[in-house]
């Protein structure tokens, strides 16, 4: 009985303790749109991780993949956009309405080791 | 007339003056738009060649602090307009109709530059693209008759009107495009037509290289202006930089009007291109539309900017 209990209570300390930690997920990265430029431009992440981009200019921008990996709608002013990136690699990105503004993720295998060039 | 007479006075006619938030007038005389100092000088080219009007930038939807109130202003554009003293024959639209392509703001726009009571010939720009299917909101309104994107051709008064759209298929690290099939187009367009006979192109994005750093050119303008090398009068009117901007080039002006909702910086003036906030009291003096005259016999279509307010 004790025994079990105790089971049920640290089941609950860990739910509680994964739900504490999900407004700041390890696995999700901000990009931050600023004055017509990707910020960091260029970022590196693990297999699995989230991306996260937000528009902060008072003009739409959009988040697009040169291979159309993902690609984002118009994002207003604080729009967020997010895509998982599942596969290692190295993903160039810009703004189809401002396509001087470019960017790069960089997805590591979730162990670690150097993407594949 | 000397020719040094000449080029001082399309210099001084090349003048732009700068009314806020209204549009350009053109002047197209002899074959070649120029731009006239004074209000005056407009209506009396008015009253010789034929007059229309560029417009640009408007926006609808912008609610930003750089202006709170684009419906407002444009509806101040065209209140001027209306109180022309010589009815344009027309008005070009250089694109930016609405800020993020809703049925709604294609809806306010239209509702506002109808009561000018003249044709518009639009071409898009990037923010009327933006809807699911990139441009068809755009394309059934103002797209019937066109090609591609959207570009086509028209004469009036003599003068070949070349509308084209700079805006779509933009290449990541690039600038505007006009892209093969409109180039092919635009080749065949022209062809066969006289040397003597006025062009005016118009586009969205500017098609000289004003600024690269901020993505202002496009990539394969100079392709296009191959094409229209040996025509004696070359007008190329742009909007998408919210200023009056221009540039002569042998045969071509080059001019860019103000938009109706926001200013931007100078080129390189700010860290970045976006909506410029300025003090309410000035930011009238910083939009407007722009008039061109044409009068048979000049080399060059006149151009006034005018402002929303001096």
């Amino acid at each position: 009985m004790n025994f079990a209990r105790t089971l049920a209570l640290g089941a609950m300390v860990l739910l509680v303790t994964i739900a504490i930690a999900a407004p700041a997920r390890a696995d999700e990265t901000q990009v931050k749109i600023d004055n017509f430029t990707f910020n960091p431009q260029q970022i590196t992440v693990k297999a699995g991780a989230t991306v996260v981009w937000t528009n902060g200019d008072d003009i739409p921008h959009t988040v697009t993949s040169k291979t159309m990996a993902f690609r984002s709608k118009a994002l207003d002013t604080d729009d967020k956009f997010s895509f998982t990136f599942a596969t290692p690699g190295k993903y160039d990105y810009f703004c189809s309405l401002h396509p001087h503004m470019t960017g790069t993720i960089v997805v590591e295998t979730a162990t670690g080791s150097a993407a594949p060039p | 007339m000397t020719e040094r007479d000449d080029g001082l006075n399309r210099r001084k006619v090349l003048e732009c003056m700068t009314w806020a938030g209204t549009g350009v007038l053109w002047t197209v005389a002899g074959g070649v738009p120029t731009s006239l100092g004074i209000i005056d000088e407009a209506v009396a080219a008015q009253q010789k060649g034929f007059t229309f009007l560029q417009i640009s930038d408007s926006h609808m939807g912008f609610d930003k602090p750089a202006n709170p109130n684009a419906k407002g202003t444009l509806e101040e554009a065209i209140a001027r307009v209306r109180a022309l003293p010589v009815k344009p024959s027309f008005m070009i639209h250089t694109g930016d109709i609405s800020h993020l392509s809703k049925p709604s703001e294609f809806d306010d726009a239209e509702h506002i530059i109808s009561q000018a009571r003249l044709d518009v010939h639009y071409v898009p720009g990037e923010h009327d693209l933006l809807d699911e299917e990139q441009g068809k909101l755009y394309r059934d309104r103002y797209g019937r008759g066109t090609k591609g994107a959207g570009w086509y051709s028209f004469d009036a008064d003599g003068v070949h009107f070349i509308g084209l759209v700079n805006v779509v298929d933009l290449k990541a690290g690039g600038l505007g495009n006009l892209g093969a099939e409109q180039l092919a187009w635009l080749e065949d367009d022209v062809k066969g037509r006289a040397s003597s006979q006025p062009i005016v192109v118009f586009a969205h994005i500017p098609l000289w290289s004003v600024y690269p750093d901020w993505g202002w050119g496009t990539q394969d303008s100079e392709r296009a202006l191959s094409f229209l090398k040996r025509f004696g009068s070359v007008t190329v009117l742009n909007g998408h930089i919210h200023q009056v901007m221009q540039k002569v080039e042998g045969n071509v002006t080059f001019h860019t009007a103000r938009s109706t909702a926001f200013p931007q910086p100078a080129p390189g003036a700010a860290p970045s291109p976006g909506p410029m906030k300025v003090e309410d009291a000035k930011l009238r003096s910083m939009l407007g539309v722009a008039s061109i005259n044409f009068k048979q016999g000049d080399e060059r279509l006149a151009i006034i900017d005018t402002p929303l307010q001096s």
